[in-house]
């Protein structure tokens, strides 16, 4: 089989790649063969599938058989086919030889497990030796302990007995050096060595004074008398230190007692309890009546002292136990408080954030209709709905601007109103002045006219200057009005008067004009007249 | 805080009388008195030879000076400078010296402890006590000064002796269940007299005056034990510091143990404030102590300044183990010592040599850690209030109180490795003792409630 063609198989998967590797080694190394060929993980279901389906598809079956052939014929199983160069398959050699592959397959298995088999086996000898080392060295430690324990023991027995040795050993020393000594005082004592003497100038007085006194059995007694003397001071003070302490713990139990009682819910209690209480409660108060009249006298039997310890215990042990009780109550009630208060707080929560999201939707949502409204009106083409809807849009914007220009126009009138308020004001003020005016011209013309008809006789030439007279009387009407502006600007009476003063010039201006233009050449009676007329008016 | 010139001083012999009023000082072969406050020398008393103590006498007229050489004692009057008395032992040779508390009776051992005698200075009569016990602290006295306790030992058993001062007379005689007893204390008040054994056996008895056996208490076998006791100011508490680095408290009405003090290498409570000694870097900046500025500057130029830090618990400290196979090992609790107040006990573990561990006893638990950078070389309280002194061989005398703690250098011009030091009776000053000098040190009232690290 030395020609290999390449089959033209669609490569699907890299399992079907495998198979030619294998294959194409096969030539290479063939006592292999099997264990490379079938240490292929068996494919799984899928990978099966496509497997089958890579390798042999409706267009290749041709070209499949005869390389499946050329495979079981290499591998020494009879041809698939009925005859060697035909295309009938023989039926029968095709299902032997898959019987024989599955043989094989099954052999190989079988091979596999016996492996494994043999190394979990090899495993479990080599953990069973380990343990049995592990085991052998605990006992080698035990060993050593106990040595170690028993080498102390005798260490300490050996210090023991040497020391017993050793204190033998020195009273013996000691016993010797005492001899030693007693000959060397015997010698010094002996030699009455005279230097062994105090000089002294002259003797001291005792410090405190006294004379020495001779040692006698009285002395004797006294200084007996005198150390229990100190000893007995000494126990009474610390006895009265101990009652001052002994009487404020007993105080500090007794308020204790009180405010145990006191803490103590006797509706709590049971029946059970209610009949142990009973009597301890009736000998509690036995005792508080006891202990009080005992305090009263400050006395302190053991008996005494014992109930009331007692008693307090009791009391302690009662109070424990209720307040365990209250705790594991407080913390049932707390873990379930909790746990509720965090169930409702969480739906609560998960409640108001659903709501939030679906009015956050329902915004969102509203926003893309309005936005794709907006668009269609821009852009899509108008229908009769959309028609109405754009005039009702044209008619909301004239009416908008209607509405502005209405706006504007109340303004508008507002203002007007307000200039009409001021210009009448003004004409009230005009008229008002205009009288006033009146008035000063009319005495003004009757002194002029008085002072006229003095002068009058005087000079006939009066005519033309009258003319001149009139705008000289203008200008004096002039000056005179200065001087009035004047005057008010004196008596500071403000712009008012100012311009009435303007007002009265310009009347009189006009006036005049007036009186001018009307007679270019008519005499001055005619002025006058005319001025009378005005006057008169 | 002012401090005195340097004078010099021979054996660290500096003590200030009981009335306060002078400090006597040694040189070689001479007594110098000097005034407490101007330093003035009083008197000079030049002696036979080296002087090896001194004591005062309760009412501060007498001084002896003992030569255990020459086996003299002097003593000199402080009244009557020409006054003169010499106690010459002789042959028999001396090792202690000591007053009795009235004032006008010398006790000295004689070599080997062969016995006391009892020396008066008002008659002619001389006592002797035989059979002495060769211990370091043989001989008590009660405060009140009626009553002596004197250890014994005969035929190889320990035994007390209780005289009444006034005329010598022995007043109780009981033997003691001790292996070889150690030492012996009377509490203040005067009533219970503590009699401890050697440190291979931790035992402790408490007798009462009149001989009774009150109580034992033996803390654990076999293991090195009681180094050093204390007695509360008020009789109270008994402090028990022994070789396994802990103090225990038995309490005076049932003579058990209340509680117990452990001195860890490590502190971890966080309640605990330790004090660390850190080196400040030399400047020559504006000191807070009122000292003459010549002697500042010179100072400040060879010295370095140290300052406390408060230290972050947990804090840890040097541990040293000490050589096993050595006698007298440099481990466990080899100093206590009660506040006058009753208020705190300061205790130093000699494993961890450069702390000073404060305990409050009102709390029993433990209050500060003073962390020196130097061994500690002793430490004394005030007299009179809750005010720790620490000396640690340097030139530095460090002070602490519940409001703070300081540490002072000594202007000196040259070398002043402080040993010891001993306080005022008043508690106003104290005297700081090296080797060769001494100088004392004035405290302002104010002092107290500074705290004084930057």
């Amino acid at each position: 089989m030395g020609d290999w063609k390449t089959v033209t198989v669609p490569v699907l998967s890299s399992d079907s790649k495998n198979i030619f590797q294998y294959t194409s080694e096969k030539k290479i190394s063939p006592p292999n063969m099997n264990s490379q060929v079938l240490r292929l993980p068996l494919p799984s279901s899928k990978s099966m599938h496509s497997f089958f389906s890579a390798f042999c598809t409706e267009e290749n079956i041709e070209q499949s058989i005869s390389y499946l052939n050329r495979e079981l014929t290499t591998l020494g199983f009879p041809s698939i086919y009925a005859e060697s160069k035909g295309k009938e398959l023989n039926l029968i050699s095709i299902i032997n030889c898959m019987n024989e592959l599955l043989v094989l397959q099954h052999k190989n298995l079988r091979a596999q497990e016996e492996e494994q088999l043999e190394l979990s086996k090899r495993e479990i000898v080599g953990l069973q030796e380990r343990d049995r080392q592990l085991q052998s060295k605990n006992r080698n430690l035990h060993q050593l302990l106990k040595n170690e324990k028993d080498e102390v023991q005798k260490l300490q027995n050996i210090i023991s007995s040497r020391a017993t040795q050793y204190n033998h050993d020195m009273k013996r020393k000691e016993r010797e050096y005492n001899k030693l000594k007693e000959r060397l005082h015997q010698l010094v004592m002996n030699k009455k060595d005279k230097k062994i003497a105090m000089e002294v100038l002259n003797y001291v007085g005792r410090a405190d004074g006294k004379r020495g006194a001779w040692r006698t059995d009285k002395t004797e007694a006294r200084n007996e008398e005198q150390m229990y003397k100190v000893l007995l001071n000494d126990y009474e003070q610390r006895q009265k230190q101990l009652l001052l302490e002994n009487a404020e713990l007993k105080k500090v139990l007794q308020q204790m007692k009180k405010e145990i009682i006191s803490l103590l819910p006797p509706q709590k209690q049971k029946p059970k309890e209610r009949s142990e209480d009973g009597p301890v409660l009736s000998d509690l108060e036995e005792d508080i009546g006891e202990l009080n009249k005992e305090n009263m006298w400050e006395l302190s039997c053991e008996t005494v002292r014992e109930q009331l310890t007692n008693s307090i215990r009791k009391q302690w042990r009662m109070l424990k136990n209720h307040v365990e009780k209250l705790d594991n109550q407080v913390s049932r009630v707390h873990s379930g408080t909790l746990n509720d208060k965090d169930v409702i707080s969480r739906e609560d929560h998960e409640l108001e954030t659903e709501k939030l999201e679906l009015e956050i939707q329902q915004c969102k949502e509203m926003i893309k209709t309005q936005q794709q409204l907006l668009q269609q009106q821009l852009m899509s083409p108008c229908d009769d709905d959309t028609t109405l809807l754009l005039q009702d849009c044209y008619l909301l914007e004239e009416r908008e601007r209607l509405q502005e220009e209405w706006r504007l126009f109340q303004e508008q009138k507002k203002n007007f109103e307000k200039e009409r308020r001021s210009f009448t004001e003004a004409a009230i003020r005009l008229g008002l002045e205009r009288k006033a005016f009146e008035e000063d011209r009319g005495a003004w013309l009757k002194q002029q006219f008085l002072s006229m008809s003095t002068d009058y006789k005087q000079s006939e030439n009066v005519t033309t200057p009258s003319a001149f007279i009139g705008t000289s009387d203008q200008d004096n009407r002039v000056v005179n009005s200065m001087s009035q502006q004047k005057k008010p600007h004196c008596m500071l009476s403000g712009p008012i008067s100012a311009e009435s003063c303007q007002t009265s010039q310009y009347i009189s201006h006009n006036s005049f004009n007036a009186a001018l233009k009307k007679p270019a050449g008519d005499s001055k009676p005619n002025q006058w007249e005319e001025s009378d007329k005005e006057e008169t008016e | 805080m002012d401090f005195s010139e340097l004078f010099k001083l021979s054996g660290l012999l500096g003590r200030f009388s009981p009335d306060g009023k002078c400090l006597a000082s040694c040189v070689q072969y001479r007594l110098i008195i000097r005034d407490v406050n101007t330093l003035q020398i009083l008197q000079l008393y030049t002696c036979l030879d080296q002087i090896q103590y001194i004591e005062w006498s309760s009412d501060s007229l007498f001084i002896l000076c003992a030569m255990y050489k020459r086996g003299i004692v002097q003593v000199w009057s402080l009244e009557q400078p020409d006054w003169h008395c010499k106690i010459d032992e002789g042959s028999a040779g001396l090792v202690a010296s000591c007053w009795s508390p009235d004032g006008r009776h010398i006790l000295n051992t004689t070599e080997f402890h062969l016995r006391i005698t009892v020396w008066s200075l008002c008659t002619k009569s001389v006592s002797y006590i035989k059979y002495p016990k060769a211990c370091q602290q043989g001989i008590a006295f009660t405060k009140d000064g009626r009553y002596m306790a004197v250890a014994e030992r005969r035929d190889c058993k320990d035994f007390v002796s209780l005289f009444v001062c006034s005329n010598w007379q022995l007043l109780r005689h009981f033997d003691t269940e001790t292996q070889d007893l150690f030492g012996i204390e009377w509490a203040p008040n005067g009533c219970v007299l503590a009699v401890w054994d050697t440190c291979l056996e931790y035992k402790i008895l408490l007798y009462s005056l009149d001989g009774r056996l009150l109580s034992t208490y033996q803390a654990y076998e076999w293991s090195l034990g009681i180094k050093s006791i204390a007695w509360s100011p008020s009789s109270q508490f008994l402090a028990i510091g022994s070789y396994d680095e802990k103090v225990r408290i038995l309490n005076h009405v049932t003579w058990k143990k209340i509680t117990e003090f452990e001195h860890p290498a490590t502190v971890t409570n966080t309640k605990t404030i330790v004090y660390k000694e850190v080196e400040k870097s030399p400047s020559v900046e504006t000191e807070r102590f009122s000292f003459p500025p010549t002697r500042a500057l010179a100072s400040s130029v060879f010295s370095t300044q140290s300052k406390y830090d408060i230290s972050q618990v947990p804090v840890s400290f040097q541990y040293i183990k000490p050589v096993a196979d050595r006698a007298n090992p440099k481990m466990g609790i080899g100093m206590l010592a009660f506040s006058p107040d009753n208020c705190f006990l300061a205790t130093k573990n000699d494993n961890i040599p450069n702390a000073v561990w404060i305990w409050d006893i009102q709390k029993l638990k433990l209050f500060v850690v003073l962390e020196q950078l130097c061994a500690i070389q002793s430490f004394q309280w005030d007299p009179r209030q809750p005010r720790l002194a620490v000396c640690t061989g340097n030139s530095k005398v460090y002070l602490w109180s519940p409001a703070g703690c300081v540490s002072v250098q000594v202007p000196t011009e040259g070398d002043f490795q402080i040993v010891s030091l001993c306080w005022h009776p008043s508690g106003d000053s104290m005297a700081l003792l090296s080797k060769d000098n001494f100088c004392v040190c004035y405290l302002e009232r104010e002092e107290l409630c500074r705290q004084i690290f930057p």
